[in-house]
């Protein structure tokens, strides 16, 4: 009883973290510029697909694959938000979730195209497999070294929005833009660093998580119910309303999965419009 | 007295002889491609789903990713009411179905049409799913992952039967599809459409008029909520199955997109979106179906950036040039 | 003298420490003509917002026509005979001049909710929208779109579709912001050329024109009211001055 409690509290703590991951950078963008971002998993699932590439056929060791999938995926959507992205800034809501769910379909064809329909895993090192000895207790090797690195993105990003010029700009111009504006900073140039920066986040959540959440060209839609839901209900733009909406949402589908496992993922949509119903604008509304 | 420059000939009361193109194209299809005939009644449906969308989305301008938990509604509806109740009469298992979703449709509309934009979008996707995942779990009455099987059809109004070529079922969803879009159209011609309207252009304005914007937006959610509950109602009854995806956020998502390549907010959209979509969609993915989500979505990107009225509003623009340059 | 039509006591909102009115008192009786000015962010949009009903107050009551609607919804106001126009432009743009017009005349009429009843059978909505345009000089443009109007023909359909609704109160955010001089005298006849018996409050930045226009005069600062009087009085007051030259002092960096 209580052994499966720890493992259902610790794989659901995996999985937020990962979702945290993936999810803060759409929250950002979209608390930013205000753009409905629906390709957000796209960027995370091409994460997964390239460094799968990176490590199994060009042979890159594993703690090289996964940056390097990132920095390819900021790049890629450097190219997509100058050339499409763009041109939709302040236009109505529709026709942003209507480009990038065309993209998506795109990516989706082309991803299936490449690397096949069928689940793909990344190639874990040796030394990340088997379980380590929390002194208490045994965990998975690999699924605490994601919590691991989850924490130090935690952290890093705290900083970075804290912290450092580019965080007060960002914190500033979600704030009220504007004002922004007006005391010189450049706005558009912010949000394309922030929306790589957001990207990379997201190929890393997917190139970690492939053993969590899985590989296959459908992630991309799949999955973007959740993040979707970690930024509604966290809140537009609020690192800490998508973190602790990841939390609730980690936690608590994996524990509606293990306990109630015919009603799918009947809690967690529950949840979420209860939740949104509470706080239309999320916990952290700006 | 000058009448008013109507772009729109649906805010006309007269009807235009390129309104008859559809219909006449509809029935023309019944006797050109017999063999076609269980595509054409599906293409239909997605017509009458279609424009129920349009309702809300072209006319209110509410974004919605959940518009098939209304369809799914009436799908199951009927289809449950033949395969376990024994009501097998099609026109009344319809009414019935309609009615079903329109009451899930004003209970949901009047919880979540408080909220706009991302939540609004959340919250109809949301409950979609929801409905899904219930609809999954309640194997007894829906068969679940399996689908419901079962259904049967009473002939249409004891005369005829439903056959193997689908011709009743064409014709079936071809007349529920004209009567119901004749109610349609005299709704987004009334003052209450010109209103939902409004509601779409400026909403800030409409509450400055003194209009109660969320009565408004909750009734043509409602209607639109049993016009999408008699299309998935056709569909239960026509194809006599109900399969988990009439409740899927891919048909939500189809449905939209349909709309869009169309043309939102003139109701004939859905004639040209739902036709172009499914035929294109028949004929790609045999030949693969990667080249059919990669043409898909090519498409959607180049409709958003260079056509967003979508193929009617393409064609009007150049239709009213070539009225203009002409003396 | 005639019982106010629109009264305003006491009225209070703060966001948080900001104060952005504080217990402001006015009065509007049939026929007035009263301009609102006062320094940027001063509080003069939010007190049209106040009374309008888009922002809740945090105490005061607000009077139409003798009866208490603070607590009334937006619409209910103006069912009351209150309307407003917008500092920018709020408009129903993708849709045609006499649309816009005829969307305020049919909520007036009430005939908005119906469904089976044809917009364009209703003849007398458009009739009475025509003659409405053609009142304001816009009959000409009754069938553009609009988006497709320039700057100042859209100020004049702001002001056309609060018209629509027979007011017995008017309130005018700024009418004629963002028009160039040479284009704001069709404007400004329309707004003299209103029924007389409307109280109109006009909020305004131009001191010429609310001289030429108003009778009475209220001076917003920081949310409470610096002093209310005949346009003479209140433009001869050395507080009022210090307030506008102040404002301008620091605008060319003068000051501090």
């Amino acid at each position: 009883m209580i052994n499966s409690f720890i493992s259902i509290a610790f794989d659901g703590l995996a999985f937020a973290m990962i979702l945290f991951i993936i999810s803060v950078g759409l929250s950002v963008t979209m608390g930013l510029m205000g753009f409905v971002n629906l390709a957000h998993g796209m960027f995370a699932m091409l994460g997964g697909y390239i460094a799968v590439s990176l490590i199994r056929e060009w042979g890159a060791p594993f703690l090289l694959g996964a940056p390097l999938a990132c920095v390819a995926v900021a790049l890629i959507s450097i190219v997509l938000e100058r050339t499409l992205y763009r041109r939709l800034y302040g236009a109505d809501e529709l026709q942003q979730v209507l480009l990038t769910i065309g993209l998506v379909f795109m990516g989706i064809a082309v991803c299936t195209f490449i690397w096949g329909p069928l689940n793909v895993q990344l190639d874990v090192p040796p030394y990340l497999k088997g379980q380590v000895d929390l002194g208490f207790r045994r965990f998975p090797t690999y699924r605490t070294f994601i919590m691991l690195i989850s924490f130090a993105v935690v952290i890093g990003l705290w900083y970075g929005f804290e912290r450092t010029l580019l965080g007060a700009k960002v914190r500033a111009a979600v704030d009220n833009q504007r004002m922004a504006e007006t005391v010189g900073i450049n706005i558009r140039r912010l949000f394309t660093l922030t929306f790589a920066l957001g990207s990379a986040l997201a190929a890393l959540g997917g190139a970690l998580g492939t053993e969590i959440l899985g590989l296959t060209p459908t992630y991309a839609l799949e999955y973007l119910v959740y993040f979707l839901i970690v930024v509604a209900v966290g809140g537009l733009g609020s690192l800490r309303g998508a973190f602790l909406a990841a939390l609730i949402l980690g936690v608590v589908d994996t524990a509606g999965k293990y306990y109630l496992p015919a009603f799918g993922a009947f809690f967690i949509f529950a949840v979420t419009i209860v939740l949104l119903l509470w706080r239309p604008q999320g916990f952290y509304a700006r | 007295m000058e009448q008013p420059a109507y772009r729109n000939p649906l805010r006309t009361g007269a009807v235009r002889p390129t309104e008859l193109l559809p219909w006449l194209a509809a029935a023309l299809g019944f006797f050109l491609f017999p063999d076609y005939l269980q595509l054409g009644s599906q293409i239909l449906i997605m017509v009458l789903f279609a424009m129920s969308l349009d309702l809300i989305l072209g006319y209110a301008g509410i974004v919605s990713l959940g518009h098939a938990a209304l369809f799914g509604t009436g799908a199951y509806t009927a289809g449950i009411l033949s395969a376990h109740l024994g009501w097998s009469e099609p026109l009344s298992g319809l009414v019935i179905a309609g009615l079903v979703a329109g009451v899930v449709g004003f209970v949901c509309g009047a919880v979540i049409l408080y909220t706009r934009g991302l939540t609004l979008l959340m919250l109809t996707l949301a409950v979609t799913i929801l409905l899904q995942e219930l609809a999954n779990e309640q194997e007894h009455w829906t068969g679940g992952d399996d689908g419901l099987q079962g259904v049967v059809m009473e002939p249409l109004l004891g005369l005829f039967e439903f056959d193997l070529y689908g011709q009743t079922a064409y014709l079936y969803a071809l007349a529920v599809l004209f009567v119901v879009f004749v109610a349609a159209r005299t709704i987004v011609g009334s003052s209450f459409g010109q209103s939902l309207r409004g509601i779409r252009e400026n909403e800030r304005r409409m509450h400055a008029i003194g209009c109660p914007v969320y009565r408004q937006m909750l009734r043509a959610y409602t209607i639109a909520a049993v016009m999408a509950g008699i299309a998935g109602a056709l569909l239960a009854q026509t194809t006599e199955f109900v399969a988990l995806d009439v409740l899927s956020f891919e048909r939500s998502g189809d449905v939209m997109i349909m709309l869009i390549l169309g043309g939102t907010g003139r109701l004939y959209g859905a004639f040209i979106g739902a036709p172009v979509y499914m035929i294109l969609q028949d004929q790609l993915a045999r030949l693969s179906p990667e080249y059919w989500l990669f043409g898909i979505g090519a498409l959607l990107v180049a409709t958003i950036l260079y056509a967003p009225e979508g193929m009617l509003g393409l064609a009007e623009r150049y239709g009213v040039r070539a009225r203009r340059e002409a003396p | 003298m005639s019982e106010p039509l629109l009264e305003v006591r006491n009225l209070c909102k703060s966001f948080g420490a900001l104060v952005v009115a504080d217990e402001v008192s006015l009065a509007l009786r049939p026929g007035a003509r009263h301009a609102l000015i006062g320094p940027n962010g001063a509080g003069k949009t939010t007190l049209v917002n106040l009374i309008t009903g888009t922002v809740e107050p945090s105490g005061g009551v607000i009077l139409l026509g003798g009866h208490d609607v603070t607590r009334w919804s937006q619409a209910r106001r103006v069912k009351h005979g209150l309307a407003r126009t917008f500092q920018i432009n709020t408009l129903f743009r993708g849709l045609s001049v006499l649309e816009n017009v005829c969307m305020a005349i049919s909520e007036r009429r009430a005939v908005a909710a119906k469904l089976w009843q044809r917009a364009d059978a209703r003849a007398d909505v458009i009739a009475e929208g025509m003659e409405l345009l053609e009142s304001v000089k816009l009959d000409g443009d009754a069938r553009r779109l609009v988006r497709e109007l320039p700057y100042g023909r859209q100020r004049l359909v702001e002001l056309a579709i609060a018209l629509g609704l027979r007011p017995t109160v008017l309130l005018l955010d700024e009418p004629a912001a963002g028009v160039p001089s040479a284009e704001s005298h069709v404007l400004l006849e329309a707004v003299e050329a209103l029924p007389e018996s409307m109280a109109v409050l006009m909020i305004e930045h131009d001191m010429d024109i609310v001289f030429r226009f108003a009778q009475r005069v209220t001076v917003l600062v920081q949310g409470a009211i610096l002093t209310e009087g005949a346009p003479a009085e209140v433009g001869g007051d050395p507080r009022v001055q210090e307030v506008y030259l102040g404002e301008n002092a620091e605008l060319h960096g003068g000051r501090r």
